[in-house]
């Protein structure tokens, strides 16, 4: 029995030992050339970005006001992640891919087709059948946009957000910053000012859009802070799906990513929002990865409206994002899934607020958070029900798994509520695997490793099933990869 | 700094050597530290982290006179006052304002065990207190800062090892006075190893008055040693608690600490336990009800810093009219200390449209092999069930009456004391009909 004891924590130690030297396996680096502007930030800096992407008088406006804004700033520090101090002048803030400022625009680098290639995105023709359109965007600007013309005739838009500050100013100018303003805080402020580009969608009414809208971003120059600002606009009755997808190379040298996504869902509109994070998270002594800050924030404007997110984390050194939704209109849903894994040193503060304005407004949080080796992983979250937004309602499940004795897990809800119709619910646990399960999954032959992938691909199910399709094999081979053995 | 927190530093400063000069010897020598402690200390804002709904600067902005002469000032005699719990004997003391005082029934709890002011037990148990005196409580919370700055004596409740109290300890805290007052409060509870005591603690006030009760208990609890300690809160409106309780328990020890709000004004608890040995157990327990403007804020912390330990930890509200209630409660778990089983839950009923709650549960958790979970909800009472009751002849009244008081009920059950346990039921019923939850017999009623 002690034989088989020891035998047991020898394959376990092994199998943690493989796991934790792992190598990032989506680390390569495509060699393009790109333009650089000079490291640092002042507001010739932001005049050049503008310059660069030709943007018209007013964009230059809310960059230089947000730059402004931004210099008065000082760099939070609430998060329960360790964040060294980043010399925002020590970065370049925009690299675009020289072919694409030339003016060959159909031909796209054979070097740039290989890496979409050992990513699997369906760029190509034939790739083209698997139905999504993808708005793929390497570094900073838009290298090719697929399917533009079917959902054309739908009246649906689907372009890089410089592309719609040029050609739909209206739509931009109306909705840019009304969800996240560039004086919401710190990394939304720095953005505004700098952003280089992202992806722009707008629905029309009554439009279900047919494909999962899809955009992967890529950090490819070193050292270049990649800055998108996503603009997701839903007219009355529409719908659609966009899926967000990220894998990075290795890089030694911690990069920043500062992004901000904005949905408006109008009456009855439905939007489903859903990434899979899967960025360079730094090697097993903690060196390197991608720092995620990132601003996501959506408002249910129109009565009957919904907007769910979903998200699967298992990159980045340090991820700090809040999915946040703003419960306006009458009868809204607002949904957060969530699965965040974190390991080696990796640190993940992230979770979800509901705020509800609107009466009969409901919302679902459902967050696991699966902590391995030296890593920190909180849930931070807030219900807010304002006094008037009669017959409300929350359910709130913040789960937390352990895998190793080194690693921490946190929760931190906050919840608000100012009448006495609404419900609110939270709930939380925070444990260790289950050694009989897996037991019991050895016992009928299953190896540890996998039980462990078995054990929490269950644990991670109710979010999991969540995904588009298309996404879910991904996520779930992703959970698995990050997870081998990990338990000990 | 805050000018409501300076108005009271500023006090300490032109009156350093009266209030030295009034106090136990012990007390000033931790003074200076906490007047440093207070040098630049900001009063944390309304909506900062774990004060989402206290505002301690508007808290302490009016100029409450603090009795630094140590004037008596009672007007209450303790031979008129009776406690008269049916069937609850216990060994009664009084704290008038900030002043300790004997009853008839003192000294019954045990020949070993001492009760006693802090000015008594500098003759008979200086050690204790030179050993105990400020060991649990920490500086960097600034109510109790304030209160090792100010504080000029105290209750020593002290229990040497392996004695058993033969009665619970009581004890009442009462205000009465003519003019706006601040009673610093402090009190010592320590339970040496294998000790075994059992405290009950009632807040009253008398007159209308503005008072404010600044109160810092510290307790230690030594190896499996057992400490049940009750707190009761009866005061008027006019009255303001900020209170902290700072417990640290030893190896085996077992520690039941229940916080009542049944009538207030403005109430801040924070608890702070520390778990410092293993195999120990701890039960934190709470409810308020809340109507008018009642303001019930309780903050809690326990800290597993040891393995193998269990700990409860349970609050609920009730809230009608405008009145706010607040819970901010963590539970941590240190690295190292397997085999944790933790559990915090907070429920409240939110039964009036003005009525807020605000409620901030927390885990951060450092080891893998622990269970901890914890659950919270706002709400309402069950339409179903009411409807139910209805349908059966209970009137609507009655039968929210009833379901309140069984959402009281895993609160009031986890008294160990029966008779306290009887009496708490019976209060908790008269303040969910709207009655003062007074004590018939008791002649404290204004």
């Amino acid at each position: 029995m002690n034989k088989d004891n020891t035998n047991k924590k020898q394959t376990e130690e092994a199998i943690i030992h493989q796991a934790a030297s792992e190598e990032y396996r989506y680390g390569f680096v495509t060699d393009i050339d790109t333009t650089v502007i000079p490291k640092g930030l002042d507001e010739n800096v932001v005049r050049r970005i503008s310059e660069l992407k030709n943007e018209p008088e007013w964009l230059l406006e809310f960059r230089l006001k947000a730059f402004r804004h931004w210099k008065t700033l000082p760099l939070p520090k609430w998060g329960k992640v360790n964040m060294p101090d980043i010399d925002f002048q020590a970065i370049s803030y925009y690299a675009a891919p020289r072919t694409h400022t030339g003016e060959d625009k159909k031909e796209i680098d054979p070097e740039l087709k290989k890496t979409f290639d050992k990513l699997g995105i369906p760029l190509e023709e034939q790739k083209r059948l698997s139905g999504m359109a993808v708005d793929a965007v390497v570094d900073s600007v838009s290298v090719h946009t697929s399917y533009r013309e079917r959902l054309a005739e739908l009246g649906v838009i689907f372009c890089s957000i410089s592309e719609a500050i040029k050609d739909y100013p209206d739509l931009v100018r109306k909705y840019m910053g009304s969800v996240v303003p560039y004086t919401d805080n710190f990394f939304a402020a720095l953005n505004s000012a700098v952003f280089s580009d992202g992806s722009f969608v707008y629905i029309p009414k009554g439009v279900r859009c047919p494909m999962e809208l899809s955009s992967y971003f890529r950090i490819n120059a070193a050292q270049t802070g990649q800055f998108e600002r996503t603009l997701i606009v839903a007219d009355d009755d529409s719908y659609v799906s966009y899926l967000e997808g990220c894998t990075a190379p290795m890089r030694d040298e911690n990069q920043l990513h500062a992004a901000i996504v904005e949905i408006i869902v109008e009456e009855r509109a439905e939007v489903k929002y859903s990434t899979v994070q899967n960025w360079y998270p730094g090697d097993k002594d903690g060196k390197g990865g991608i720092y995620n800050l990132v601003t996501k924030r959506g408002i249910c404007r129109g009565d009957h409206s919904k907007l769910s997110w979903t998200q699967v984390e298992t990159g980045s050194a340090i991820t700090w994002k809040y999915p946040s939704t703003i419960l306006k209109g009458n009868n809204t849903v607002g949904e957060f899934y969530s699965v965040a894994l974190t390991r080696n040193y990796q640190m993940a503060d992230t979770g979800t607020k509901m705020i509800h304005l609107g009466k009969n407004s409901r919302s679902t949080i459902v967050s696991k958070g699966i902590s391995a080796g030296h890593s920190e992983n909180s849930y931070r979250g807030m219900v807010k029900v304002a006094p008037d937004a009669t017959n409300c309602r929350n359910y709130t499940q913040c789960d937390s798994l352990l895998l190793s004795d080194t690693s921490g897990a946190h929760t931190f809800p906050v919840i608000e509520v100012g009448n006495d119709s609404s419900i609110v619910e939270h709930e939380a646990t925070t444990s260790k695997i289950n050694e009989d399960q897996i037991f019991y999954c050895n016992q009928r032959g299953i190896s540890t490793e996998d039980a462990v992938g078995l054990i929490v691909n269950g644990y991670a199910r109710d979010v999991m099933k969540k995904l588009p399709m298309e996404f879910a094999v991904e996520a779930q081979r992703l959970l698995s990869v990050s997870l081998e053995g990990s338990v000990g | 700094m805050n000018n409501s927190l300076k108005q009271y530093i500023e006090l300490y400063d032109s009156n350093r050597d009266a209030i030295n000069l009034r106090s136990v010897q012990h007390l000033n020598a931790l003074r200076e530290t906490a007047r440093k402690a207070l040098d630049g200390v900001l009063l944390p804002r309304k909506g900062s982290d774990d004060y989402e709904a206290t505002d301690l600067n508007a808290v302490l902005a009016p100029d409450y006179g603090v009795n630094i002469n140590r004037v008596d000032l009672s007007r209450e005699s303790t031979t008129q006052f009776r406690c008269e719990v049916p069937n609850l004997s216990t060994c009664l003391y009084y704290v008038f304002n900030d002043t300790f005082k004997l009853s008839a029934t003192a000294g019954q709890s045990g020949d070993k065990v001492g009760v006693m002011s802090f000015s008594e037990a500098a003759h008979r148990l200086p050690l204790v207190l030179s050993k105990y005196y400020g060991s649990v409580a920490q500086l960097s919370n600034a109510c109790t800062a304030l209160n090792t700055l100010l504080a000029q004596d105290g209750v020593l409740i002290y229990v040497p090892k392996g004695v058993a109290t033969t009665k619970p300890v009581q004890l009442i805290n009462v205000f009465d006075a003519n003019a706006r007052l601040m009673a610093v409060r402090r009190m010592l509870i320590v339970l040496e190893d294998d000790a075994q005591a059992q405290v009950l603690v009632c807040d009253h006030t008398k007159g209308d008055q503005q008072y404010l009760s600044l109160e810092t208990v510290e307790v230690i609890v030594g190896r499996n040693a057992h400490l049940d300690y009750y707190h009761m809160e009866e005061s008027g409106m006019g009255t303001t608690r900020l209170s902290q309780l700072w417990a640290r328990q030893d190896e085996g020890s077992n520690v039941l600490v229940d916080g009542i709000t049944l009538t207030n004004g403005y109430t801040r608890n924070d608890f702070r336990i520390d778990v410092d040995g293993a195999h120990s157990t701890t039960q934190l327990l709470g409810m308020a009800i809340g109507s008018g403007n009642q303001h019930v804020d309780n903050h809690t912390l326990i800290n597993h810093n040891a393995p193998q330990c269990q700990s409860n930890e349970m609050f609920k509200y009730v809230l009608n009219d405008q009145a706010i209630g607040a819970f901010a409660g963590k539970i941590l778990v240190k690295p190292n200390c397997p085999k944790i089983d933790a559990y915090q839950g907070n429920r409240n009923i939110v039964a009036s449209p003005e009525a807020k709650m605000y409620t901030k549960p927390q885990l951060e958790i450092y080891t893998d092999d622990v269970k901890c979970s914890h659950g919270s909800t706002v709400g309402q009472l069950d339409q179903e069930a009411l409807f139910y009751m209805q349908t059966r002849g209970i009137s609507l009244p009655v039968a929210q009456k009833l379901l309140m008081q069984a959402f009281m009920s895993d609160v009031i059950d986890g008294v160990r004391l029966a008779s306290l346990k009887d009496r708490l039921r019976h209060l908790v019923e008269m303040r969910l009909s709207g009655d003062d939850a007074m004590c018939k017999s008791c002649n404290l009623k204004q």
